[in-house]
């Protein structure tokens, strides 16, 4: 059962498809930054273990990164996925409102 | 005099005001916004009307605890750098929430995640699963919350019974949860954050200024690379007591928190060469530790029931997504800080590390402001130890409000509404909401009290490790696989959960009788397991094998796969029974609200008769 305002073709498993892999794209993209920098800190201190150590105002390097610089990095992460996630909805629902009118 | 006046007179008036003025505006609220709660939707979802700051606040609110507030502190000054990976993953694991859960969550529009859970698999039985699972974890991150009660009224009236706190403050948010709802507790949730943010950056800016600041403190520690500490601010430092972690261990990567299960093991080595093997074992353990922690804490944040029941209070997907966001960085800010007590206090409150249970460095972030009373500053001291006080107070007080309300909400909503009495009506389903709110409150003060022997973060970390084996796969799975049945998800979501589960139990039956062998409170409690013949064996198997030990204590790295590799498995298996109407559910999910396809599919399943 459909509403007369929503497109036919959102029902469409081909919209379906697109929709999710769209978003799942812009996700994972995100996701890949914080991942790898939850993989790779490990294993900076683990194989530069010197390097990691020396100090910058006192703080080791490796301190530095994960008590203090970890939070913008994620906070700069989650303002791009939120900014494009929104665009990328207002951009799926004029699509779909558009292709009704034609 | 009788003891309990005793205790009354040896009390820090600062103190106790502050925490008293905490106590009386959190009910004072509670009894305000109960005017303001009439229906249902007020108090399961907050009329879905709490816009994106007040809802940032309190979930910020709701999710930092008594181990954000007090544990952190205490586990960064007892075991250096690998602690801070516990603050940073409790903030940062909010991003895989935000990347892949919160917008298709809200968009589906459920009260509850055992509603998700039914809605999307059109499956009963299933909503008894995820029934169970919501009270099961929110009992398991419920008692450190009581023991935190316990141990800071015990803190502030000394010689006060550790049951005592759990029993009042336990007493007191039952009657604001139950007299609110999720409406009431919304505003008490949000002030309580920013009364915590102010509790610990007043207190650490004030203390800083005085006796020096976190970089300063971390700079009078010697790395493995340095022949002394520079101290190059000569802040003062006084000596450590033996137990207490060397330097170059405290400050670098794989310290005591990641090898002490190798430690244990090389002390009982038998030969040179066992203990040769081990040694050379250690880091590699170490950093498998390390994942599996992060794993844990990252998946477990995207999987906590009462956090997730939170993301229904948003008026639409976009701001539960704008939430998420505000809420990363509302957390942020404040797990900045409790390292830094950490940090001062190894430096200036040392002897806490001779100290066992609440008495040691958990207690660190109440203990530090009274140092200012030797430095001319006995007041001062007086008032920032009063207003920490506060802050724990309002730590363990907001958890357990928000984690009643979601246990209170699956028992009235799911078992009450729509498995004992699916035809109730309003009224009832709220007079349900107030009695399941009493049960669930006097069956958490019942556990709080057998707990004060467990560490606070410990029973945190079960709770988040069972949430990322069992919630996390489920979520992730269900919102991005329509390819997954009911009996994939709950394969997985009980497999992965119980594997996980029991693997914790192993390791903390021998901990506990570890614990009461070291005569900690309560030691009547776990003293059963002291001499328990299977918690010796179990100890010997440890000092044996400890990567068997790592894996069974932190076991994400093994049991999130499992979770997810049996929801695949299975669901294949199983793939003639994927939901018919798979294809509209997933546009549910994902499909920009301004579509209004999920009008559509009520009035779609209205005409069913659903």
């Amino acid at each position: 059962m459909k509403t007369s305002s929503t497109p036919d073709h959102v029902h469409s498993d081909g919209f379906l498809a697109r929709l999710m892999r769209d978003q799942l794209k812009l996700s994972i993209a995100c996701a890949v930054f914080f991942v790898t920098a939850l993989i790779a800190l490990p294993l900076l201190n683990y194989y530069q273990p010197e390097f990691m150590a020396q100090r910058i105002a006192g703080f080791t390097l490796s301190w530095l990164i994960l008590g203090v610089l970890f939070f913008p990095f994620v906070w700069i992460i989650s303002y791009i996925f939120i900014k494009r996630s929104i665009a990328l909805e207002d951009a799926e629902a004029a699509a779909a409102k558009d292709s009704a009118k034609k | 005099m009788t003891p309990l006046l005793a205790n009354i007179t040896n009390v820090d008036p600062w103190i106790a005001i502050c925490s008293l003025v905490t106590v009386v505006i959190t009910v004072g609220m509670g009894f305000w916004s109960a005017g303001k709660s009439k229906s249902a939707g007020d108090f399961f979802v907050a009329g879905r009307s709490v816009s994106v700051g007040w809802n940032a606040s309190a979930i910020s609110g709701e999710y930092l605890s008594a181990a954000s507030f007090m544990g952190v502190a205490g586990m960064v000054m007892a075991t250096g750098y690998d602690a801070l990976w516990y603050p940073v993953c409790y903030a940062c694991g909010y991003l895989f929430l935000l990347l892949f859960i919160a917008g298709p969550l809200r968009r589906f529009g459920a009260y509850t995640i055992p509603d998700f859970a039914e809605g999307r698999y059109d499956s009963p039985v299933f909503r008894k699963i995820a029934v169970c699972f919501v009270l099961f974890i929110g009992f398991f991150y419920t008692m450190p919350q009581m023991k935190g009660a316990g141990t800071t009224l015990a803190y502030i009236f000394p010689g006060l019974p550790y049951w005592v706190g759990v029993a009042v403050v336990g007493a007191v948010i039952t009657l604001n949860v139950s007299l609110g709802g999720m409406k009431g507790i919304t505003l008490v949730q949000a002030f309580q954050y920013w009364l915590k943010v102010f509790a610990i950056t007043l207190p650490v800016f004030i203390l800083a200024s005085i006796v020096g600041h976190y970089n300063q403190h971390l700079d009078a520690n010697k790395t493995a690379f340095e022949s002394t500490a520079a101290n190059s601010a000569q802040v003062e430092r006084k000596a450590l007591p033996a137990k207490a972690p060397k330097d170059e261990q405290w400050i670098a990567p794989f310290g005591k928190l990641t090898t002490k299960a190798v430690d244990a093991s090389i002390a009982a080595a038998p030969t040179p060469e066992a203990k040769a093997t081990l040694e050379a074992s250690k880091k590699p353990y170490s950093l498998l530790y390390t994942y599996s922690l992060i794993i844990a804490l990252v998946c477990g944040t995207a999987g906590l029931p009462h956090i997730l029941v939170r993301f229904y209070t948003n008026p639409d997907g976009v701001a539960a997504k704008r939430t998420t966001m505000w809420v990363m960085i509302l957390i942020g800010v404040f797990y900045v800080f409790p390292p830094v007590y950490g940090v001062i206090g190894r430096s200036l409150t040392p002897e806490l590390y001779d100290a066992v249970g609440a008495k040691g460095t958990d207690k660190v972030v109440l203990e530090l402001p009274t140092l200012l009373a030797g430095k001319d500053h006995a007041l001062l001291g007086s008032i920032l130890s009063g207003i920490t006080c506060a802050g724990a107070f309002a730590a363990f007080m907001s958890t357990f409000s928000g984690l009643l309300v979601s246990m209170t909400s699956a028992l009235a909503h799911d078992v009450y509404g729509r498995i004992l009495k699916p035809n109730s009506t309003p009224e009832q389903r709220l007079s349900a909401f107030k009695w399941a709110a009493v049960i669930i409150g006097a069956v958490s003060i019942g556990l709080g009290m057998q707990v004060e022997a467990l560490e606070i973060n410990f029973m945190v970390g079960q709770a988040f490790a069972i949430a990322a084996a069992s919630y996390f796969p489920l979520l992730f799975m269900s919102v991005w696989w329509r390819g997954m049945t009911m009996k994939g998800a709950a394969t997985g979501m009980l497999g992965g959960g119980l594997t996980a589960l029991a693997a914790i139990t192993l390791t903390s039956i021998s901990d506990v009788a570890n614990a009461a062998a070291k005569k900690l409170p309560a030691a009547d409690v776990a003293a059963y397991w002291v001499d328990h013949p299977i918690a010796k064996s179990i100890a010997n198997y440890w000092v044996a094998h400890p990567l068997a030990r790592i894996l069974c204590e932190q076991p994400a790295i093994w049991a999130v796969p499992l979770s997810i590799t049996l929801m695949i498995v299975v669901s294949k298996a199983t793939a003639t029974t994927i939901p018919s109407d798979v294809r509209m559910k997933m546009l549910v999910l994902h499909a920009p609200e301004a579509l209004g396809l999920k009008q559509e599919y009520i009035k779609e399943h209205e005409g069913l008769g659903h």
